[in-house]
């Protein structure tokens, strides 16, 4: 009796068990049993998009299992299962359907399926439709950029039918933004793609340009009649600018539509390797020393039949003549790759303009660095008419201060707020120091200051090498200043040159205000007029002119230190920059600070025009514009904006 | 007027005695020629350091007399060194490549010996073509015309645009470094046609001389020494005279001169270039004996260096050149060789190779304010040639003017 009930109820069981099966999983998977459980990447695909279809939510779990080597079959009735190790060498079974224990086995009795890389790669196609609407935003977004990665035409379908259920905006804009691109590239209606490409033709980013221009590859081809089942991008002609004769007869030979050509160097082989008593077909060794000469004796091995014969000029004209050169696009539809032709000129056209800002953003923010660099020269040589060679070296003496001062302060923000008035303090003391000791002295022989400037530049860039060695030493900006601010992908500028057009704006706004609202500015200005009227009423020169100079040297101190966060601190750095320094003040006027605006800016943008225009050689874009700045001092001998009357000095 | 010349000048004569007296030692004691005190390498060196000496008298021609600060004379220096350099170069690697391409069986066409030439030369800097600056590279002759010409040209070229719009004083001295940082830099590309900064190298083989180094320093020794002491009485000649008369008034009030009538401009063109030539020439002699030259050497600084060793020898006067030249550079090479000894100040020791730098920089500032006049100011004590006291004022109106304690003669 209880036998009987037992028997009943595994009946009854078996019964349950089949109708779950019937809304499940386990037979599909057992449909395909023979495929899964010997998976190759030509026959599983039936079987693959049969799970997918089934828009069972336990798929993704199962197809998850599946790619992770996880799941098992039962080898006794061929049901798969989602295994884990037990203890030993059994494992635990979980049924897909239900999610429940079916119970632990032995590893005897179970077969691993071991999908290969390309079948791994199928089933991960196959799991992005569940990942694109699966709840979790992190792998919806996870989703969209492992297909951003790796376009695949198989994704369209399934993202375009994500985007309806999509919640979120922003997940939702670039899913659209997505299904355009893949629909440029996938999309079997040729229409549609047209339409798409319209659609992203006033886009920037890289990755539209990287989905048009795989359109628009083309490849040279040599045929004697033009193919009409391809897609013909342009007709050459041989001989042309875009086409030369040999590039041409070069193509003929790599589609074996003509013989090679004998190179020189063949001929000068061939004849070597044919030297019968002191003569090469006739021709005695001796004279083979020229070209006229060989091609003889390369005739007549050739005649014999031992050379293969030489290709002449009237052969190569025959073999073009002969033929009709073409560049083919690979993508075969020509309303596409016309289309995507009128985009990319579009978006061209677009870069092109934003280029132009990116590079102005460059040139600004080069010309604040000179102009950082040049205004504590624009004071010392502009108001006080002293050359000091050793400007540079208080650049460099700021910049290595900043440097000490991060070995101290670990913190980066708080060293650089530290290291700033630190440095102007020492480069200060240094400038005052050297005028008083040195400059001073030799107010009324300007020629001699650079000289002897010059001895304390040498002098100090040794001593520099003597404390801090030859490497350079970082100067380690904050982190808020890492990174850059990026407009699109083809505009954006780093943090730390914007810290540093602020800076200069700062310096700027500080120079105009010590020179119009304080006492020192006026007492300077004075000086800078008439030393003896200024000393007369009651101002005292020596007092002022160390004043003035000690502005100057601290300014250039700063300069170092904001120099310093972007470039190398080494004793040579200050070298780097004088040149360029002189070059700002001189080009954009002595005694003015607009000048020396006007003067970074021209250099910084004339720079930054010239690499431009010759990208790949900045020590040319250098020579070209020193070069410029001397034609340019023809025209305008005392610079951009000159001082006019008694203040002009003569 | 040659006697005259002599006798208005009698230290050209001393001068000259005490160079030939020079040659003729090191020749004596150098290995090539005598008994062997002297090394080879030591003999090149003080073939160079003539060399310098001589653009240190083309440099005192343009500063001390004229009053140009020029801080671009080694780029005529470099440049004079590069036109002879080509042709060294390509005679040389022809010879080797037209020995080892008769190696072959079959003898070369003239076109491949060209490429093989090119290849061997222009291989550091990824190409084989023959630049167009190479165009006369084969001609000894024609090169040693480009020596001068080039740098003239140069320096004619620029003079005239610079002195033109009236650039005066420390303008032109920034002005002339501008020029030699742009001419470094062009030089250092490597399409420039001479080797980026590679440069050119092996120079001190002369092609298809057989003698060894010991004899050729000595001959270049030899040529160096002659073109110092032609240089040397060239320039005597020069400012000797009543164009010497105009030059020192240029220097020492520009606009006065040429409120005179003088064509101040012209003055100036005619001494910026002649010094340029002077200067290569110096160059042309320098580097087959330093046996390399790359645009390093023309770097703006050289040419700071050279007012340097003008300002410490005396401005002013010629032979204040040569001994600053031959002084500063000589105690470079002895401090920088580490010949010099260690001093040791217990905590630290100072090396010399470390420090020259910084002593050369204050001893020069020093030189600076307190003797204008430099190591030259010493002969005026030994003569007893005092000036007349004028309480240090100025002898020109013009800020540029000698004060009285720098005028010497």
């Amino acid at each position: 009796m209880l036998r009987l009930f037992l028997a009943g109820l595994a009946i009854l069981c078996a019964c349950l068990t089949a109708n779950a099966q019937e809304v499940g999983l386990q037979p599909i998977l057992q449909e395909h049993q023979e495929t899964i459980a010997k998976s190759s990447r030509k026959t599983i695909k039936p079987a693959i998009d049969a799970i997918a279809a089934s828009g069972l939510p336990q798929a993704q779990v199962m197809l998850e299992t599946w790619g992770a080597k996880d799941m098992w079959m039962r080898k006794s009735d061929g049901l798969f299962f989602s295994a884990e190790q037990a203890e030993g060498q059994s494992y635990v079974l979980t049924d897909f359907d239900t999610g429940k224990v079916v119970g632990t086995i032995k590893k005897s009795d179970l077969k691993q399926l071991k999908p290969n890389s390309g079948v791994r790669a199928m089933i991960g196609t196959a799991l992005v439709q569940f990942q694109l609407t699966d709840p979790d935003r992190k792998k919806r977004l996870a989703a969209l950029q492992s297909i951003q990665r790796d376009p695949e035409g198989a994704l369209l379908e399934p993202l375009r039918a994500s985007i309806e259920d999509e919640a979120d905006a922003d997940l939702r804009a670039r899913k659209q933004r997505l299904e355009r691109l893949l629909t440029i590239g996938y999309d079997t209606d040729t229409a549609a793609r047209v339409a798409a490409i319209e659609d992203m033709s006033d886009d920037l980013s890289v990755d539209v340009r990287a989905a048009l221009n795989p359109l628009v590859v083309t490849s040279r081809k040599a045929a004697a009649d033009l193919p009409l089942n391809v897609n013909v991008a342009v007709i050459l002609e041989p001989g042309s600018d875009s086409l030369s004769r040999d590039e041409a007869y070069d193509l003929l030979v790599a589609s074996d539509l003509a013989a090679p050509p004998v190179s020189p160097d063949n001929i000068r082989t061939a004849l070597a390797g044919n030297i019968d008593g002191g003569r090469v077909g006739g021709v005695p060794v001796a004279q083979l020393n020229t070209t006229t000469a060989r091609a003889r004796a390369y005739a007549t091995l050739a005649e014999a039949g031992i050379v293969p014969a030489l290709v002449t000029e009237a052969d190569i004209d025959t073999a073009l003549g002969a033929h009709t050169f073409f560049e083919t696009y690979a993508e075969a539809s020509p309303e596409v790759t016309a289309a995507a032709e009128k985009a990319l000129e579009q978006i061209e056209l677009k870069v092109g303009l934003n280029q132009s800002l990116d590079l102005m953003l460059d040139a600004i923010s080069l010309a604040s660095i000179y102009f950082l660099a040049a205004i504590g020269l624009a004071i010392t040589f502009g108001v006080m008419g002293v050359i000091n060679m050793a400007h540079g070296e208080f650049i460099m003496m700021g910049a290595y201060t900043g440097y000490v001062v991060q070995q101290f302060i670990p913190d980066h923000t708080l060293s650089i707020i530290v290291a700033i008035p630190m440095a102007f303090a020492v480069t200060f003391a240094m400038g005052v120091a050297m005028e008083r000791l040195v400059i001073r002295w030799l107010y009324s022989r300007p020629l001699e200051t650079l000289l002897a400037t010059f001895g304390i530049s040498i002098a100090l860039q040794q001593l520099a090498k003597n404390i801090f060695g030859t490497q350079a030493r970082p100067l380690t900006a904050p982190g808020w200043l890492d990174g850059a601010w990026v407009l699109n992908d083809v505009v954006s500028i780093s943090y730390i040159r914007i810290a540093i057009f602020v800076l200069a704006l700062i310096f700027l706004g500080l120079f105009l205000y010590i020179m119009k609202r304080t006492r020192l500015g006026l007492e300077m200005r004075a000086v800078t007029q008439n030393p003896r009227m200024a000393g007369s009423i009651g101002i005292n020169p020596g007092r002022v002119n160390m004043l003035t100079f000690g502005l100057g040297s601290g300014i250039a101190g700063i300069a170092g230190v904001a120099i310093g966060l972007f470039a190398k601190v080494t004793s040579d750095l200050g070298s780097d920059y004088i040149v360029q320094s002189f070059m700002t003040v001189v080009v954009g006027g002595v005694g003015n600070i607009w000048g020396a605006l006007a003067g970074a800016g021209m250099i910084g943008f004339l720079q930054k025009g010239i690499e431009w225009m010759n990208p790949s050689n900045t020590l040319a874009a250098q020579t070209y514009m020193i070069v410029f700045i001397i034609i340019f001092i023809q025209f305008r001998p005392r610079g951009i904006v000159a001082l006019k009357g008694r203040a002009a000095g003569d | 007027m040659e006697r005259s010349f002599v006798a208005k000048n009698p230290s050209v004569l001393v001068f000259l005695a005490i160079l030939s007296l020079f040659t003729l030692s090191v020749t004596v004691l150098s290995e090539g020629f005598g008994i062997g005190v002297i090394s080879t390498s030591f003999v090149k060196t003080l073939g160079k350091t003539l060399c310098l000496c001589l653009i240190a008298v083309a440099m005192d021609l343009v500063w001390g007399f004229t009053g140009i600060l020029s801080l671009g004379h080694f780029a005529f220096f470099g440049l004079g060194g590069y036109m002879i350099g080509l042709w060294l170069m390509y005679e040389r690697t022809r010879l080797i490549v037209v020995e080892s391409l008769s190696q072959t069986e079959i003898p070369p066409t003239p076109s491949e010996i060209a490429d093989a030439i090119g290849n061997q030369i222009f291989g550091v800097v990824g190409s084989s073509e023959f630049p167009l600056i190479w165009a006369f590279s084969d001609s000894l002759f024609l090169q040693l015309a480009l020596v001068v010409l080039i740098p003239g040209l140069l320096a004619l070229v620029f003079g005239w645009l610079a002195f033109r719009s009236r650039v005066t004083g420390v303008y032109l001295s920034i002005l002339t470094q501008a020029m030699t940082l742009a001419l470094a830099l062009y030089l250092f590309q490597n399409d420039s046609g001479l080797r980026g900064n590679n440069g050119l190298s092996g120079l001190q083989n002369l092609p298809g001389v057989t003698a060894s180094q010991d004899v050729v320093s000595i001959w270049f020794l030899w040529a160096s020494a002659l073109a110092l002491g032609l240089g040397y009485m060239l320039a005597a000649w020069v400012v000797s005279g009543k164009f010497g008369s105009v030059i020192r008034g240029i220097r020492d009030n520009e606009a006065r001169v040429r409120f005179l009538g003088y064509s101040v401009e012209a003055y100036k063109l005619a001494v910026f270039a002649l010094t340029a030539c002077i200067a290569a020439i110096a160059g042309a002699l320098y580097y087959p004996q330093a046996g390399i030259i790359n645009p390093e050497e023309m770097a703006p600084i050289a040419s700071i260096y050279l007012a340097v060793w003008v300002a410490i020898g005396g401005r002013g006067r010629l032979y204040g050149a040569v001994i600053g030249a031959a002084f500063v550079s000589l105690l470079s090479t002895w401090f920088t060789g580490g010949q010099a000894p260690d001093i040791p100040l217990g905590v630290y020791t100072i090396k010399w190779v470390d420090w020259w730098q910084v002593l050369l920089g204050v001893s020069f500032v020093l030189v600076t304010l307190f003797a204008p006049q430099g190591i030259g100011g010493l002969f005026d004590l030994l003569a007893n040639r005092r000036p007349l006291d004028r309480h240090g004022a100025n002898l020109g109106p013009d800020d540029g003017a000698l004060r009285e304690k720098e005028a010497t003669e």
